[in-house]
């Protein structure tokens, strides 16, 4: 099987976040309840017309720049004209003839290596509305009819699995950072249609392509490539390369397997022509610059700087990166003068584990970067001890109150020489016995006193302090 | 109701009637018109006066076409697939109109969604011409132009794809305008071919259009293909003065030389035509013979039908009888929807959608929708240099007067006239303003003529046909239907 190589393209479409549907002025939500998010518009009712959805354009177009791609000089969309219950005017609006987005391309972290993926086109159309089958009906849900979707469309440039999830991968934590949608594969907001086809090491022509349509989830994509992979190698292994036809399939997740729907003879003709209702719309370079100006740091972009300029490393810098809102606590850590490697840690370790075990976002997070300065502060002006740090820590997310609340000179450490020097002396006077064995080889001992001086001390004692001067004082009973 | 809507505004500012009495009035007219016309497919007995207010149209009864969608109140396109149907939303043009206090009484037949020219397809019947029940008056907003000139009311409106206002119009003896594209909204009107749908109205005088209106457009979020017209007030710029106006007619349609087989009638028709240039002359306008290449004119009605049945096709795909229309019959949804098309339109309908569908084809949309396409632009793109230097182009409609609904399937059909026939599509091609106005009377029957003027130049070509409207008897004209009911076929 080793002697071909997969040739496989992308299909992502991703639901976008907005007020509004993007031709309808219903609103664009998730609901439970079915056809609540419904205008007469989605319902394809005689007479009515679409309205452009501005805020959905430019999101559309922030990601046609993200993806530098060409941008039409002007914007208009096309009919794509067919039959099927989920689609209530008989035809979806979309874009065939001037996508947002042409000719682009990305750079995506593959893990051992960066690649370039090209971008074929990306483009902003409505989506169906979704329907629900059972045994003897079929029901149909407008809330998702009208939604705007902007599907991208990679050239046929990845040669595993793997590069393709993490294409997708990466897309979704863009749409992420970009804030054009909350790209949920949960609640179905992306949905990926793959094609796969091999050819032999040495040859210069594409093999026979073949369509698996709505794949819903990046394990499902993984596993239809791979299924594929492996039916196309075995069939032209076997000499019979010529059963592989181009068509579409399904990927059958029970089975694991893909199934086929049509084949390309089958292939229905669209009648795609230019919508007349919504009239051309210049798009300006001013406005694309307005744009651009808004597009935040790419993840990659991210992760480049974290390991680069702030010294963390790879595997921190993933993790940071997997998820906007940790970078954006982490840079505003950054910014409040936290040291990286510092905040990092208390971001990975303390942070995570907490939102983890507590199953709730960061925006949800009491202790804001701000105040999580005056812990980490209080530290390492050894005001407190770093145990005292994660109790202050618990004690302020519980409590919802400020860490400084906590940082009371009732609580202070101990760090005040002559103060510890009395408890000291004081300790080893009463344990002569002691320091004899310790001087004997009973060297463990030093962690007996310096235990007594901390319960002495009620723990507030600076450790560190604590061992100089209990060093020193012991040297004073050798000499002795 | 065969006054103007100046003089029924007067009479209800001055209590000399009321508008309940208006309506009651228009509601037995409807019902008088309805029994010799078949006018209508929806009469709203409920309906009820109005409030007078300073508005023009306040109080006073008007008629619908049947493809506005009106809220709560049936709106079929004159169609079996919506022969139930009750809108949720009405349109925009209908809502304008409420805020004028205009009233609605009734919802005029038409052909079915718009898609044809005699009146004769509607899933009600045909709708006959009150100046000769014999005869068709022609369409699609047949029942619009039937009661307005048997006045019912002053006013009804209708929608132009082709000449649906403007071709009724001249057959039935009243004044028929749609304004440039995107002066009225669209939206609540149903679709036949939305690059070259209008909104419009059917009149009895240009300023009664004028008013009409002024109230029906203004730019409208909901069609993003309408524009502001805040500016432009058509019934104030009425001054009829029309000194040092340039006007053209072409020559290959409204020269008598062009027709070798000419008929008696065609002759009288264009003889009619010329003497009312003479009028406009008269009050100083220029008018010049144009000649227009042949090749882009013998294109036009091949042009009209690729478009217009390609947009179709795809504008009627809704119909499925899925979310609303009643339900056809199947096992599963294709058949469903296989059945409720096959049983819900006309044949000729049908006729349309494979012509529209054949022309969309992959294969064939290059040849056929895109160089379509491609002609209609050069034809505008012609009209519009002409409108540097005319302020409008001005032409007879039709071959005559109306024709016998009997012979309507061969109507249409002689090559020489074809032209002649369907020329008032080029206003459509270009979104054109245009209005028809009575021209005079062949062999008894009603003919009319036609000033199309550039775009946004409403206000100029309503003038151009209001100061020759002046010169001639047929303003507020109005059709006594021949009550021996044997004339109808």
């Amino acid at each position: 099987m080793n002697e071909y190589k997969a040739v496989i393209g992308l299909e992502m479409h991703c639901e976008l976040k907005s007020n509004a549907k993007v031709f309808s002025g219903a609103k664009n939500a998730y609901d439970v309840v079915p056809n609540v998010n419904v205008s007469p518009v989605d319902l394809g009712l005689p007479g009515v017309l679409p309205t452009v959805n501005k805020e959905c354009v430019k999101k559309a177009l922030m990601m046609s720049l993200v993806l530098n791609c060409t941008q039409p000089e002007e914007l208009y969309f096309d009919r794509k004209n067919y039959y099927y219950p989920d689609l209530p005017k008989g035809y979806q609006i979309t874009q065939m003839h001037a996508p947002v987005g042409i000719n682009g391309k990305i750079k995506i972290d593959m893990g051992d290596y960066v690649k370039e993926v090209l971008i074929h086109d990306i483009h902003l159309e409505e989506d169906s509305a979704s329907l629900e089958h059972y045994s003897d009906a079929s029901l149909i849900n407008y809330n998702r009819a009208g939604v705007p979707l902007l599907e991208l469309v990679t050239e046929p440039c990845f040669s595993s699995a793997m590069e393709a999830v993490k294409f997708l991968e990466y897309m979704t934590l863009v749409y992420k950072y970009c804030d054009v949608s909350d790209a949920d594969t949960k609640k179905g907001q992306i949905r990926c249609d793959v094609n796969v086809s091999i050819m032999g090491k040495d040859d210069k022509v594409l093999g026979t392509k073949v369509e698996i349509k709505n794949v819903n989830s990046f394990a499902n994509v993984y596993e239809a490539i791979n299924y594929e992979i492996k039916r196309q190698s075995e069939l032209k292994m076997a000499n019979r390369y010529d059963e592989v036809l181009q068509e579409t399939r399904r990927f059958d997740e029970e089975s694991g397997t893909t199934k086929r729907m049509r084949s390309k003879v089958d292939a229905i003709d669209y009648k795609y022509f230019v919508e007349p209702n919504i009239p051309k719309y210049k798009i300006s370079k001013e406005y694309l610059q307005s744009i651009k100006e808004k597009i935040p740091l790419l993840p990659l972009e991210r992760k480049e700087k974290y390991v680069g300029e702030l010294g963390l490393s790879v595997k921190d810098a993933n993790i940071i990166i997997k998820n906007k809102d940790y970078a954006n606590y982490f840079e505003e850590c950054i910014n409040l003068g936290i040291d990286a490697k510092v905040a990092a840690n208390w971001l990975i370790v303390q942070i995570l584990g907490f939102l983890n075990k507590m199953d709730i976002s960061i925006q949800d997070f009491y202790l804001k970067p701000e105040l999580l300065k005056q812990i980490i502060s209080s530290l390492e002006e050894g005001k407190i001890s770093s145990k005292q740090a994660k109790e202050i820590f618990n004690k302020s997310i519980s409590e919802e109150k400020e860490p400084k609340n906590y940082i009371t000179n009732d609580n202070e450490q101990i760090s005040d020489r002559d103060k510890l020097l009395g408890v000291i002396t004081n300790i080893l006077e009463n344990n002569k016995e002691q320091i004899k064995n310790y001087f004997l080889g009973k060297t463990n001992l030093f962690d007996y006193f310096v235990g007594q001086v901390m319960k002495e001390t009620k723990g507030k004692a600076n450790p560190s302090l604590v061992k100089v001067l209990l060093n020193e004082e012991l040297l004073k009973y050798k000499e002795k | 109701m065969n006054k103007t809507i100046e003089e029924l505004h007067a009479m209800l500012q001055n209590e000399e009637i009321t508008s309940e009495e208006l309506v009651k009035e228009a509601l037995e007219k409807s019902h008088y018109v309805q029994k010799y016309c078949n006018a209508f497919v929806t009469i709203m007995d409920d309906a009820k006066g109005g409030k007078v207010t300073d508005s023009l149209l306040s109080g006073i009864p008007f008629g619908i076409k049947d493809n506005y969608a009106t809220k709560g109140i049936l709106t079929t396109g004159s169609s079996n697939t919506l022969k139930n149907y009750v809108p949720v939303f009405s349109a925009t043009a209908i809502l304008n109109l409420e805020k004028h206090g205009a009233i609605p009484v009734n919802k005029t037949t038409m052909d079915e969604f718009g898609m044809g020219g005699t009146g004769t397809t509607g899933h009600t019947g045909n709708v006959y011409n009150p100046w000769d029940l014999k005869r068709m008056c022609a369409g699609s907003s047949a029942g619009s132009a039937a009661a307005v000139a048997a006045g019912v009311y002053p006013f009804a409106l209708g929608s132009d794809t082709g000449d649906s206002i403007r071709k009724p119009a001249a057959f039935t003896g009243i004044v028929g305008y749609k304004p440039t594209y995107g002066m009225i909204s669209r939206y609540g009107l149903f679709p036949f071919a939305s690059s070259l749908d209008h909104c419009g109205c059917l009149t009895r005088s240009v300023k009664d259009a004028a008013i009409v209106v002024d109230a029906m457009k203004g730019i409208d979020a909901k069609d993003e293909t309408t524009w502001d017209s805040k500016d432009i007030h058509l019934y104030e710029s009425l001054d009829g003065n029309v000194s040092n106006k340039k006007l053209f007619y072409i020559k290959e349609i409204a020269n008598i030389d062009n027709y070798k087989e000419a008929s008696e009638e065609l002759r009288e028709h264009l003889k009619n035509f010329h003497a009312k240039l003479d009028l406009l002359r008269k009050k100083g306008v220029t008018i010049d013979e144009v000649s227009f290449d042949e090749k882009l004119l013998n294109a036009i009605p091949s042009v009209y039908i690729c478009l217009s049945c390609a947009e179709a096709t795809s504008n009627m795909s809704n119909l499925t009888g899925i979310i609303f229309g009643e339900r056809g019959a199947g096992d599963n949804y294709h058949d469903m929807i296989k059945d409720y098309r096959t049983h819900g339109f006309s044949s000729l309908i049908k006729r349309r959608f494979v012509i529209g569908s054949y022309i969309l084809q992959k294969e064939n949309q290059e040849k056929y929708f895109v160089n379509a396409q491609r002609i209609r632009r050069l034809i505008v793109d012609k009209m519009k240099e002409l409108f540097q230097t005319y302020d409008g182009l001005i032409l007879p409609v039709s071959v005559g007067g109306a024709p016998y609904i009997d012979g309507s399937r061969d109507y249409i059909t002689n090559s020489e006239t074809k032209v002649l026939e369907e020329h008032l599509q080029i206003g459509n091609f270009g979104g054109f303003p245009s209005i028809t106005i009575p021209s005079g009377f062949i062999n008894g029957l009603p003919v009319g003529l036609n000033i199309t003027g550039n775009c946004y130049d409403d206000a100029n070509v309503l003038n151009m046909a209001y100061a020759l409207e002046e010169e001639m008897p047929y303003k507020n004209q109005i059709a006594k239907i021949k009550e021996d009911e044997n004339e109808r076929v």
